[in-house]
């Protein structure tokens, strides 16, 4: 059975039928059942590709190959252990999206569920994809939904946010496009299993790693190309920001760890001065501005920027414990982040303002929400025993092996993470209510008890017997971290190395140093 | 049975917590307190195993927990006498707290939260205890600074709790830096983060070096820094200390658990628990030793002009875990953990009796407010004595025993550190007297000052109210709210004149649940020390006792016995003198304090301000991070990055635009046409290159 096919096909016939049908009184109903059912039924494909998924098995399992326009574009699907856990996340966090749109959303009901089934269909093909142009046109295409998303529903300002959003990925993606041409022409396929295996010239990997950065980077997103996201997260619906931090910011990370690491091997070894570089500023520099935002929404925002900066340090840490923290982080922040902008959702929908100064007091008047929320605030942090710690625990430890300095700037972290989460939860959950109207606001009814209560489960999970999680991906990740191992790293003029016991004194250089730190164990 | 013990309070805490509502506040209360009682009847159990029959250490395996590359964590239950004693300390406190609480806590209307919160802590401290890994050890950590964040806001209107919550966790958090950063290190040292490994790998890696900036870095020191600034953050070691008397915000039954008997001896625990390791370094030593006198120093000095009764205890906890870290720094592990052990005991006892003054005095925390006491709470009264004594080291006293121990080690270790630090434990000895007897003659002696109090007016207020219109518990819940958020304002400003009199207030005496526990720990208070002093540090008892789950050094543990004898005096003369002080400061000459506070103004501000680490702190840190956050937000995001780079193109595109009003379908179908026309050329280009 063509799997993956069904997975991807199948919304894009619900939006269709949603868009044909007859607009009628009750369209806005229909719409939002066939919304719920279709993505149900994708969650239910997904529990079948991850229980049929064998960790021990092929590389790429579920496999199709249909030449559709050989040799420049084929119909070429197959999931290893990454795309099947970025999968089952974005089908699970799809059906609780539309839970969450159920009543907030008035307006246009039939479009606005077709977007969705749109951008699922879309996501999951950008994760299957084995052929490298069928992954360019679901990873492009897939922002058009977004677009309508933030541009039709959105807030006040969302033209402007559509607007910045676009540019910004306009300039990575025309990059990598060409990239994308000049090595399918240099390696004579469009398969991204060949590509992965195929050794680029050195210097033309550093290029075409540059070309291919500019476009992840956008995506993660990575300072200091990141003031797209803020703004679009504060214009978009709740089920649009929980798309958009939940799986289109893995885009980014899956595209380093897919093309950038196994394609351009040297060329990231000698780059990861940049890549930690602005990891440990966006660190510092976002969370610090998340510590001032009055905005529920952006600080949540600006919040996913460190998080993601976890994950590029985690991935280009080069090594097991780094990358599998980095592919962790991803899974965990999709769970936390959402559930996040689900619970800024739910107090949106009874107050309509994100000003944070507007609330306060909920501890009193929605025991079962500060709850859930101080759950969540808690794994945003990292306490241990969430999927949080799990992640950050994994990246820094790894990285820690390749860049002590690194290390030391990014676990301010969770300082700083700890500051402005609470300092959130304080004024929203803690102190008195700020009006009457906040007083009145009714906890958690049960449709949205339905919705937090699975991602609460599974960040748990996740945090207390991550294996589940991790055992699929651990061969994949296992050969990317073959492919990566043994490069030149670069020189990091200020690192920590292991010298051997007395008396030699003799501090080698970074390169040697951060190899003999791997090999010591 | 360990596994009962342990996951015994969180089962509790749960079904307390997420059903409290359902069941109800009673049975909530009955179902934690009767599993805390449990756990302790089977650490008392365990205890004696290792204590009697002489058990050896063993683990259980529960759980795989993270797995990555050489990296294993396992969850499992690590078992020594080092962990017995732990045990021991953490359920008997927390159980008798539980009781405590009831009593304590009656009139409260989250009463299944609190409990819920109480039963979760002692989970977590047990899981840190008991970690067989580091990453374990660090999950009891983080767990019970997320017990302690949420019970020191477990007031959550007062503003003040909220900021002493998040203190709490925040700075904690600053120690968690240090504490990972030394997980982090460690694991590329050993290959691993399962303490039996690590330390059994110990010799190996002595005297290796890191080279770190060009300069040679011992790799043990800077191991063992790095989870001690954990430490210090747990333990609220000088530099990060400011969050325990901030989080005296919390429920007095908190305070006696968490910020006294347990959670924040948790950072000597894993120095003990890591002593091979410490062992192996001298500097490291050297540096516990040092920050544990400095803070033993710094928070008597503080204690002795603190007002609120409660804030006098905290700083005093302060002082003593400083004892406690440079008894582990002279390499009297056994010494440390046994001022561990009796100081669970008579703090315990002290601040719960603090609570029951409290709860006398109707919320009132400023002894200034108080006077006279003994006659009307004589138990209480009789208890915080005892408590007095066996923290000021009184004759065959708890602390008699474990203070003695820890300043002859310190003086049998002969190093330039230890030396200082004995010098420096002999002052502060001396201190701890004068303003532990300052308490309780402030408190139960004199005359009644009770009339100048906000809190006693109040309660003559509502009672007047409760005779006239029958409200009942309604009426003192808003009471409890009112008083609590004066309760800030009297610790800083004092902006009331002391007047005397009793205002026609009569206190009463606590509850029966709130006695006993009194009695339980008075017990301990007496009579810990003369039992089990041999066993912790006994020269020869003390190694078999122990049996190699802490660095037991017998030949300094034998030196201490041959320490000269004004070395063996100098604790008691520091004791008399401290109460000859007291009681001529405070019952002789009652002008005396503010005559010396007058003459001394410069010290007296100094201290009083806590040398100003909190003005500090709060002008480095708060404000300049929220001063640096503002200015990346605006200047960085909005002016520079936003101005030059989609604002900028954005402009540029306005320009000149004509051309594009034509796709005035909007920017997502040219979007669209890009991508194609971009494939389009790519195959073109394809169709050239002739693949």
């Amino acid at each position: 059975m063509p799997i993956l096919s069904i997975m991807i096909l199948l919304p894009v016939v619900a939006a269709l039928v949603l868009a044909t049908l007859p607009a009628g009184p009750d369209a806005a109903g229909r719409a939002r059942i066939v919304a719920l059912v279709t993505t149900i039924v994708e969650f239910g494909l997904g529990c079948v590709l991850w229980a049929g998924f064998d960790a021990a098995g092929a590389p790429f399992q579920f496999v199709e190959n249909l030449p559709l326009f050989a040799p420049y574009l084929a119909w070429h699907l197959g999931i290893d252990g990454i795309a099947l856990m970025l999968i089952v996340l974005s089908v699970f966090l799809m059906p609780l999206c539309i839970l969450a749109s159920w009543e907030a959303v008035q307006k246009r009901v039939p479009e606005y569920m077709a977007a969705f089934l749109l951008m699922e269909s879309l996501m999951i093909g950008t994760f299957a994809a084995r052929d490298i142009f069928l992954f360019y046109l679901f990873f492009e295409a897939g922002l058009i939904p977004m677009f309508l998303i933030i541009g039709i529903w959105g807030g006040a300002r969302r033209i402007y946010a559509s607007y910045k959003f676009f540019l910004y990925t306009l300039l990575g993606s025309v990059l990598m496009l060409v990239a994308m041409l000049y090595m399918v022409n240099i390696a004579g396929s469009t398969d991204i299993g060949v590509l992965s295996r195929f050794d680029f010239d050195k210097s033309v990997q550093f290029w075409l790693f540059l070309a291919f950065f500019a476009s992840f980077a956008v995506k993660m997103p990575m300072w200091p190309v990141h003031t797209w996201l803020p703004d679009a997260h504060v214009e978009a619906p709740t089920a649009g920001s929980v798309i958009l931090a939940g799986v289109l910011l893995k885009l980014g990370g899956y595209g380093f760890v897919r093309f950038s690491l196994p394609m351009f091997p040297d060329a990231s070894a000698q780059l990861i001065w940049l890549v930690f570089g602005l990891s440990m500023v966006a660190v510092v520099y976002t969370s610090l501005v998340a510590l001032v935002q009055h905005d529920m929404k952006k600080l949540i925002a600006y919040s996913s920027v460190a998080h993601m900066a976890f994950v590029t340090a985690g991935l280009f840490a080069l090594n097991t414990q780094g990358i599998e923290g980095a592919m962790v982080l991803m899974l965990s922040h999709g769970l936390v982040s959402g559930a996040l902008f689900l619970c800024v959702g739910v107090i949106y929908d009874r107050l309509h303002t994100r000003e944070i100064a507007r609330y306060g007091g909920l501890s009193d008047t929605m025991p079962r929400y500060a709850l859930l929320l101080m759950f969540f605030t808690m794994a945003s942090v990292g306490l241990p025993a969430t999927s949080g710690f799990v992640a950050e625990f994994l990246v820094l430890i790894g990285l820690y092996q390749t860049s002590t300095w690194a290390t030391l700037v990014m676990t301010t972290g969770i300082i700083l993470g700890a500051a402005y989460m609470l300092y959130l939860y304080w004024r929203v959950a803690f102190g008195t209510a700020a009006g009457d109207d906040t007083r009145a606001m009714p906890d958690l009814s049960a449709r949205e008890i339905a919705i937090l209560l699975p991602i609460a489960v599974a960040v748990l999970w996740m945090g207390v017997y991550p294996s589940s999680f991790q055992d699929p991906m651990r061969p994949a990740i296992a050969a990317v971290v073959d492919r990566v191992s043994g490069r030149e790293l670069a020189t990091l003029p200020t690192n920590m190395t292991l010298t051997p016991a007395l008396p030699t004194v003799v501090a080698p250089t970074a390169a040697e140093g951060a190899t003999l730190a791997r090999t010591h164990h | 049975m360990i596994p009962v013990l342990v996951f015994t309070p969180l089962v509790t805490a749960l079904l307390a917590g997420l059903g409290g509502r359902a069941m109800g506040a009673t049975a909530a209360k009955g179902l934690t307190t009767a599993g805390l009682f449990l756990s302790a009847a089977l650490s008392w159990v365990i205890f004696s195993q290792f204590w009697l029959e002489g058990a050896q250490g063993y683990t259980v395996p529960l759980l795989d927990w993270i797995r990555s590359g050489d990296l294993v964590v396992q969850w499992a239950l690590k078992v020594d006498t080092l962990t017995a004693v732990m045990l021991v300390v953490i359920t008997s406190v927390s159980a008798l707290v539980h009781l405590y609480s009831w009593g304590y806590m009656e009139e409260d209307p989250s009463q299944s939260r609190f409990f819920a919160y109480l039963s979760l802590f002692t989970f977590a401290m047990l899981m840190l205890v008991t970690a067989d890994n580091l990453v374990q050890m660090f999950f009891g950590w983080e767990g019970v600074g997320l017990a302690s964040y949420l019970l020191i806001g477990f007031w959550y209107y007062k503003p003040s709790a909220n900021a002493a919550a998040m203190k709490a966790f925040v700075v904690n958090r600053v120690g968690d830096f240090g504490f990972s950063l030394g997980i982090f290190a460690t694991f590329l040292v050993f290959g691993t983060v399962s303490l039996d490994a690590i330390l059994a790998a110990v010799p190996q890696h002595a005297g290796q070096g890191f080279s770190f900036l060009g300069a040679r870095v011992d790799v043990m020191t800077t191991l063992c820094l790095l989870l001690f600034v954990g430490a210090m953050g747990k333990s609220a070691q000088l530099g990060l200390h400011t969050w325990l008397p901030d989080a005296m915000e919390g429920p007095t039954p908190v305070s006696a658990l968490i910020h006294a008997a347990t959670m924040v001896t948790a950072g000597v625990f894993m120095v003990c628990r890591l002593s091979p390791m410490f062992e192996a370094s001298v500097t490291a030593q050297a540096v516990v030793t040092c920050v544990g006198a400095v803070t033993a120093l710094f928070a008597a000095s503080v204690a002795l002009v603190q007002t609120d009764i409660k804030r006098v205890i905290a700083y005093s906890t302060c002082s003593q875990l400083g004892y406690m870290f440079f008894a582990a720094g002279s390499g009297a592990y056994g010494a440390a953990m046994f001022h561990l052990f009796t100081h669970a005991f008579f703090k315990a006892l002290l601040f719960l009796g603090a609570g029951a003054v409290i709860h006398a005095m109707h919320h009132e925390q400023d002894m200034r407010f108080y006077g006279g006491l003994r006659k009307h709470i004589p138990i209480t009264f009789a208890m915080m004595t005892i408590g007095t004594l066996a923290l000021t080291g009184f004759f065959f006293t708890a602390g008699y025993y474990s203070k003695d121990a820890i300043l002859e080690a310190a003086f049998a270790n002969g190093s330039d550190h230890a030396r200082f630090a004995f010098f420096v434990g002999a002052l502060v000895a001396l201190l701890t007297s004068f303003y532990s007897w300052r308490l309780v003659f402030l408190t139960f002696y004199g005359a009644p000052r009770w009339a100048g109090s906000e809190h006693i007016q109040h309660a003559m207020h509502a009672h007047g109210d409760h005779a006239h219109g029958d409200h009942g518990h309604d009426e003192h819940g808003h009471d409890e709210h009112a008083h609590n958020d004066h309760a800030h304002g009297h610790d800083d400003h004092g902006h009331h004149a002391p007047s005397t009199g009793t205002a026609g207030y009569h206190p009463h005496e606590a509850p029966w649940s709130m006695l006993v526990p009194l009695f339980v720990l008075g017990v301990g208070a007496l009579g810990a020390g003369w039992l089990w002093h041999e066993n912790f540090v006994g020269a020869h008892e003390g190694g078999e006792f122990w049996r190699g789950s802490l660095a037991f050094r017998e030949p300094l543990m034998e030196a201490m016995h041959h320490v000269p004898a004004w070395v063996i005096w100098t604790p008691s003369i520091a004791f008399f003198l401290g109460l000859a002080g007291a009681a001529y400061a405070y019952l002789l000459r009652p002008n005396v304090p503010a005559a010396w506070a007058k003459t001394l103004s410069w010290a007296y501000d100094f201290l009083t301000h806590k040398w100003y680490f909190d003005e500090l702190y709060g002008l480095v840190f708060v404000r300049g991070s929220m001063a640096l956050g503002r200015l990346f937000w605006v200047r960085g995001d909005q002016r520079t990055i936003d101005r030059f780079g989609p604002d900028g193109a954005a402009a540029v595109v306005a320009a000149g635009s004509v051309a594009a009003r034509r796709f005035q379908s909007g920017y997502v179908y040219s979007y669209a046409l890009v991508m194609l026309v971009g494939l389009a050329a790519g195959a073109g280009w394809f169709l050239r290159g002739g693949l």
